[in-house]
């Protein structure tokens, strides 16, 4: 069976097996009907010219874990923030894991999405947020909807600001010979609240990986969410991630992605304005190699007036690797004195290697400032003839040059554990030692 | 030190030095003048390896060893250092942490430790000082957002933390005003000893008042046209570089 009839066919057992209220069922129901109309999406669609799910969808995953797989924590503690305290919400397998978790329920909710859509205290806060900027057109996010039941929840109230950092952690064991996952997030941040959110999803071996995983982030009036996603998977592991984020007047939102690992990656990241003088930030890092792919598809939608956003993407492509940068900015009639900025850099270390970038400016407003730049290119020679002339090897002066070149995304990580884990794991992936602390 | 025997070099099939001859000695300063697009550049750019030149003949020795088949890094391992004119911007790395880098690559290249951090420390200090570079300015990133004048400071300033054998300053003059000029002159004369050597290159002989050559030598269209002493570049300063091209074309 293909895995879109498979899919269907198993919506109406999901269905029986937990306990839903009507409307969340009806959110439901009319998810999987466009999704059964859409399927998934193919290279036709304008939107996934460059990425196709093809030869993933052959692979016979199952579509619900069979059972509860445990893991050590010393076995998965290099995937987490240390030398931190953290909340945090691991999910193995896609559910939930107790023993590596450290949620809480005192004075904001950090919990699970299974609670939040069953227990009655909640149903006010699902039924205002669930699903309310979500698409309701997008295939894959309505598959998502469709067998929403698990993920994080979190819920800060009006004015809390957050110590300690979040780590949503997804863990694939590979007990399943192929495993689908289907993880839903919804993120509520209260007026003048304050937090910063740390996103993984990491394979434990080399079996076969599908993560169609939807987000939901609402920031109401001048809160401010630092939100980073890391993408240092197996090569066997694909992910979708579909991040969508409502911004009420003066919040700040910024979405750092760190694409460094995955068979195929795709990140549909959509910013929706609902206030003057709100701020928006998509920045992102890839480095890739062998036949990876990674594909960033932007949105921000400027509907309001007096607000800003700043997208800065940065590519190192290595081997036969492809990556894809579509960044749409999106300028309605009302939205005057939009500031709009987008920044796409790449470079491309092997002549098999391949970007496809594409800025996407639409613009009804008459009083807007909207820039645009993208490169192509390959390293600087001068720079490198200048570090070779200090001294540095051709390997180690490539490196620095490489880091140099996405310096412009980590100067603005806020979590300085964080922003050091980054930097060795962009230093792994140059494969050099620099001698000191980037 | 450095000698140089009928040295011919072409970018994209174009040649540009057409046999140049030069013997540098330890202890010496030469000057090298010349008008715009005579080589000046691509003849430092050739000593320290730039791989964008092709070296069609000749030699280029370093205390009788032939260099010319090197990489930039091994040269600079030997001891080999070129000031740049138009150093390179590399954000998010500090002027500290590149010292620290190209010291400790260049020990690591010869078979040394690397240099402890309090040693460290103590060098970046002592040369701080020397070129009256301000602490602040050393955690700043390499080159970036710094004046003209900063620039070729910190080149000084890398020469001098690096302690080279053979150092060409090229254009190390342009775009500083007389106070960095001094402060620039003031640090090369003071790494000046009997064991290495310095080439400048320049356009004018503003330069030359302050870092006395011992030997001036003109370069024109990719050779050595003239050779003299220092009174040649005042010689230079008076008449322009007309004379010399009107003698070459005689």
């Amino acid at each position: 069976m293909e895995l879109k009839e498979k899919l269907i066919a198993s919506f109406m057992a999901f269905e029986e097996n937990v306990d839903v209220n009507a409307d969340l069922h009806d959110i439901r129901t009319s998810a999987i009907k466009n999704f059964e109309t859409k399927g998934f999406p193919t290279k036709k669609e304008e939107s996934w010219k460059y990425t196709s799910l093809n030869t993933i969808l052959k692979n016979d995953f199952s579509v619900f874990p069979k059972k509860d797989n445990a893991i050590e924590f010393k076995d998965v503690k290099k995937f987490f923030l240390n030398d931190v305290d953290t909340y945090k919400v691991i999910f193995i397998d896609g559910i939930f894991s107790s023993y590596l978790s450290s949620t809480t329920h005192d004075g904001l909710d950090v919990c699970l999405m299974s609670s939040a859509l069953t227990k009655p205290k909640y149903k006010m806060i699902i039924d205002t947020f669930f699903n309310q900027v979500a698409s309701k057109e997008e295939s894959l996010t309505t598959l998502n909807t469709a067998f929403a039941n698990e993920g994080a929840y979190i819920n800060i109230p009006k004015s809390k600001v957050v110590e300690k950092p979040i780590e949503i952690i997804y863990f694939s064991t590979g007990n399943e010979a192929a495993l689908m996952v289907q993880p839903r997030n919804l993120i509520i941040v209260g007026e003048n609240a304050h937090v910063q959110i740390i996103e993984r999803h990491q394979s434990l071996n080399e079996n076969p990986v599908l993560t169609n995983s939807v987000t939901e982030i609402f920031a109401q009036k001048r809160a401010i969410v630092d939100y980073y996603k890391i993408q240092n998977d197996l090569q066997s592991s694909n992910l979708v991630d579909n991040t969508y984020i409502a911004q009420k007047q003066e919040s700040r939102v910024a979405v750092h992605t760190f694409s460094f690992g995955g068979n195929i990656t795709r990140n549909n990241l959509n910013f929706y304005h609902q206030g003057e003088r709100i701020d928006s930030t998509l920045k992102g890092i890839t480095i890739i190699g062998d036949k990876q792919h990674v594909d960033h598809y932007t949105l921000v939608q400027h509907a309001t007036p007096n607000c800003e956003s700043h997208q800065n993407y940065k590519t190192i492509l290595n081997d036969s690797s492809t990556g894809v940068f579509n960044g749409k900015i999106f300028v309605e009639k009302e939205a005057q004195k939009t500031d709009a900025f987008q920044q796409n850099n790449n470079i491309l270390l092997s002549d098999k290697a391949t970007i496809n970038a594409k800025p996407q400016l639409e613009i009804f407003a008459d009083d807007v400032k909207c820039s645009h730049g993208c490169t192509i290119g390959q390293l600087d020679e001068n720079a490198m003839f200048y570090m070779q002339q200090r001294g540095i090897p051709k390997k180690e002066a490539k490196a620095l040059l490489m880091y140099a070149f996405t310096s412009e995304v980590t100067s603005s990580i806020k979590i300085p554990e964080l922003k050091i884990k980054i930097a060795k794991i962009i230093a792994t992936k140059l494969g050099v030692n620099l001698g000191f602390d980037l | 030190m450095l000698s140089i025997k009928n040295l011919h070099a072409s970018i994209e099939d174009k040649e540009i030095l057409k046999g140049i001859n030069l013997e540098v000695k330890a202890g010496e300063v030469h000057a090298i003048m010349g008008p715009n697009g005579a080589g000046k550049s691509t003849l430092s750019s050739i000593i320290a390896g730039n791989e964008n030149y092709e070296v069609t003949q000749g030699e280029i020795n370093l205390e009788g060893e032939d260099i010319s088949e090197l990489a930039p890094e091994e040269r600079a391992h030997k001891g080999v250092f070129l000031s740049f004119q138009y150093p390179v911007e590399i954000p998010g790395v500090s002027v500290t942490n590149f010292m620290k880098t190209s010291i400790n690559e260049t020990r690591k290249a010869n078979g040394q430790e690397e240099m402890p951090a309090n040693e460290m420390l103590k060098l970046i200090r002592e040369k701080s000082e020397l070129l009256e570079i301000d602490r602040k300015f050393l955690s700043r990133s390499l080159n970036e957002g710094f004046s003209g004048g900063e620039k070729k400071r910190n080149e000084i300033f890398q020469m001098a933390m690096l302690n080279p054998k053979l150092a060409i300053l090229d254009e190390t003059d342009s775009g500083l005003d007389i106070d960095a000029l001094r402060i620039v002159a003031n640090g090369v004369n003071k790494l000046k000893s009997k064991d290495n050597a310095v080439i400048v290159i320049t356009h004018y002989q503003r330069l030359l008042e302050y870092i006395v050559p011992d030997f001036v030598h003109v370069l024109y269209d990719g050779k050595i046209v003239k050779s003299g002493g220092k009174e040649l570049a005042l010689e230079l300063e008076e008449k322009g570089y007309d004379w010399i091209k009107q003698e070459q074309e005689a």
